[in-house]
């Protein structure tokens, strides 16, 4: 066996970076540089991490790791490096493979762009970081690319920045994310602390956490496991910072679909899954991660029922989808919430291209003013309609071998999560199933002049959609109950085959979903959205504002930390602005005074120095005199 | 006689002193600081002469304070000269362009 292009796996990150440092050096002129370049890169990474997944999937293929001595510090050194693990494969193959894609399709949904060359460095760029995040061979180097991360998901999703909103949430995202950071960061340091000869890199960390050997005391690998949760928790949108990621829809929708598919979400749980042992230490941070990651599934399907904003919608059914993750994580299915990444990220940026494609066709993003999309635009319907039946679980796409395998560990594991689990695939189908019939089907809601002029998008646009179509229901075949090629590959014996119960349970209630939604919507049993809304006008209010989290952060955290930083600014500029203008001023004053003294007249010069003459000579007899 | 010649030259002094500072016509202005140069001259040769230690150094002195004192005095009054022109008056308090 040859392991050429496992040892050579560091490029795989570079390419982008190369393609970032080219289009930046570009600056605006040679405009159709931007999509070659970032494409061609894109391209390169993708059969790159192919080709090292063809070469991992040979027998005895062994974890690589190549790093060199970066800080030394007496006898402590620190490396940086890359690394090859069967997980990380898989991450960089996904994350290439979806970027690669958006990259295509930006190329059609960006044409028009000014700033389009701007536009590819930062998508280059943030791959670069992600794919940079995923093969670091340590928690410092990870946590590196994880900010740089961050930086880019600010640029992208601030990328219209005229849009005052697009500014907002440019900004909503970088702090919230950040409170995740700061606890990420602790969650290191507190590790570094601890761990014996202070290592940092994922081998060590595996060996030392591994079999609960409690080589670091119980309380404290609790701390360290919830804090790195944290850190995740931000970048993946997990109640209780979740906020930004629906604001996070300003962007243009190819980055959402990156964001939400390969690149910014996928870092979350991609932690956790890394740093997998610390958390199988330590039962009650399992736990954490498994309530909270349910509770968000349940809690974001629920917000999606009642939103009209097509990407609104798709945002927090990425929140929920993560939190299925999440859950899996937390019930010790590593698998399962690997899985699901995957299938997501296949499913989802499927989705959010979809709405990109209907989004430019209808000039609309609220769902209440499309409608009869379906007859003009076929392949994204199409394609459209396989990315909502994967995500709401129907058999046999990709979502629901993955939401099975998750909702099966969570039946063996604890009702109540798997309850939870059942309402969110519920609620998940039928929102998928409004959204569709009231975009793709029915009567266009909007002015007939502009409906007679939706086409279907260029190829540039579908053939990403006909691709991911395709993975979409092609990769849910890597897991299923009677071949479970992942969770081998993946070396995880815990995972357990999904049971009939499980499957069943979870397939009824996603047709009962999709059966619901098409009743509501379609058939108008209850003469359509509207007349929910008349029945429960509390509850859809409640939905529709979000469970009015951000009124709630608004009250409690935003307001008073304005007030602090009003008193701050005011202590500024009237306390310490006031001392330095005192002073200025001071001086002048002084100077207008003594200008007086300067009269012009030479002769009164010449008595001020005779009368200077005869004080020093005075004070010269009298010294001489009195001592 | 050497506190006879150095009262002589004080007294020549504050009369040039007074009128340097006091005078408002700068003609008068400069044969006072002429007068002053003088009762230095004085204090120089009388010191040559009467001092602790009498020597020719002083005599020399005082002639190169001569010499320097009339290119002086050409200079300054081809400067008043100007000024005059200029301004169409010796009054040295009209001279106040300097002020702050």
């Amino acid at each position: 066996m040859t392991d050429m292009f496992t040892k050579a796996a560091w490029i795989i990150p570079l390419l982008p970076l190369a393609a970032f440092l080219l289009l930046t050096a570009a600056g605006r002129s040679f405009r159709s540089l931007g999509p070659i370049a970032g494409s061609a890169a894109s391209l390169a990474s993708f059969a790159l991490a192919l080709l090292v997944l063809l070469e991992r999937l040979q027998d005895g293929a062994v974890d690589y790791n190549n790093s060199f001595d970066w800080i030394s510090i007496g006898s402590y050194t620190l490396g940086i490096g890359f690394e090859v693990t069967n997980l990380t494969t898989l991450m960089l193959v996904v994350v290439s493979f979806v970027s690669l894609l958006i990259n295509v399709y930006s190329a059609g949904y960006m044409k028009n762009d000014e700033r389009i060359n701007v536009y590819y460095g930062y998508v280059s760029l943030f791959v670069f970081a992600m794919l940079g995040l995923v093969l670091s061979d340590n928690l410092l180097a990870l946590y590196i690319f994880w900010e740089l991360v961050g930086v880019c998901s600010f640029l992208l999703i601030g990328f219209w920045y005229t849009k005052p909103a697009a500014r907002a949430a440019a900004k909503k995202a970088f702090i919230v994310t950040r409170i995740g950071d700061a606890g990420l960061l602790l969650g290191i340091i507190l590790l570094f602390w601890y761990m014996p000869d202070h290592a940092l890199d994922f081998t060590m960390i595996e060996s030392v956490f591994e079999g609960g050997t409690g080589a670091i005391a119980a309380g404290i690998t609790t701390v360290i496991a919830l804090l790195i949760f944290l850190g995740a928790a931000g970048k993946s949108g997990q109640f209780p910072l979740h906020v930004w990621l629906p604001d996070a829809m300003e962007g243009p929708t190819p980055i959402s679909a990156l964001i939400h598919a390969a690149t910014m979400v996928a870092a979350g749980v991609f932690l956790i899954a890394r740093t997998f042992d610390i958390f199988q230490a330590s039962p009650a941070a399992m736990d954490t991660v498994a309530y909270i990651g349910g509770f968000t599934a349940l809690f974001a399907a629920t917000i999606a029922l009642a939103q009209h904003d097509i990407k609104r919608i798709l945002a927090y059914s990425t929140v929920s989808q993560l939190g299925y993750m999440m859950m899996a994580l937390g019930l010790g299915s590593l698998t399962g919430g690997v899985f699901h990444l995957m299938t997501h990220a296949f499913f989802k940026a499927l989705l959010f291209l979809g709405a990109g494609c209907v989004i430019h066709a209808a000039h609309t993003q609220d769902i209440r003013k499309m409608g009869g999309l379906g007859s003009r635009m076929k392949l994204t319907a199409w394609t459209f309609a396989a990315g909502a039946l994967a995500l709401s679980g129907i058999p046999p796409l990709a979502g629901f071998w993955s939401k099975d395998a998750i909702l099966a560990a969570a039946l063996e594991a604890n009702p109540l999560l798997f309850a939870a689990g059942l309402a969110a695939a519920f609620c998940t189908a039928l929102y998928m199933t409004r959204l569709f019939v009231l975009v793709f089907l029915g009567e266009p809601r909007f002015e007939l002049a502009a409906a007679s002029k939706v086409r279907e998008m260029p190829p540039a646009m579908t053939m990403p959609l006909l691709t991911l179509a395709v993975m979409t229901v092609v990769s849910g075949f890597a897991e299923t109950p009677w071949n479970g090629w992942l969770s081998g590959w993946l070396g995880d014996e815990a995972e357990t085959h999904a049971g009939w119960a499980a499957m069943l349970a979870s397939v009824a209630a996603s047709l009962l979903g999709l059966y619901a939604g098409w009743a509501v919507y379609r058939k108008g049993a209850l003469q359509g959205g509207a007349a929910v809304k008349e029945r429960v006008p509390g509850l859809v209010a409640l939905l529709e504002r979000q469970y009015y989290i951000d009124e709630l952060y608004a009250a409690v955290a935003v307001k008073p930390v304005r007030a602090v930083g009003t008193a701050l600014s005011a202590i500024d500029r009237y306390a310490v602005g006031g001392l330095v203008k005192l002073a200025g001023a001071g001086a002048g004053w002084a100077g207008r005074l003594l200008t007086r003294l300067q009269n012009g007249q030479a002769q009164g010069y010449g008595l001020a120095a005779v009368i200077g003459l005869i004080v020093l000579l005075l004070a010269m007899l009298g010294r001489r005199f009195l001592t | 006689m050497l506190p006879s010649y150095l009262t002589m030259a004080a007294i020549l002094f504050c009369i040039g002193l007074y009128g340097a500072l006091a005078k408002r016509n700068a003609v008068i202005v400069l044969l006072s600081l002429e007068l002053m140069l003088n009762a230095v001259n004085l204090n120089l040769v009388a010191f040559s002469k009467y001092g602790a230690v009498p020597s020719l150094t002083g005599h020399i002195f005082s002639i190169f304070t001569i010499t320097v004192a009339a290119a002086e005095a050409a200079v300054a009054v081809a400067v008043l000269i100007a000024l005059f022109r200029a301004r169409g008056t010796a009054q040295t308090d009209e001279f106040n362009q300097l002020r702050g």
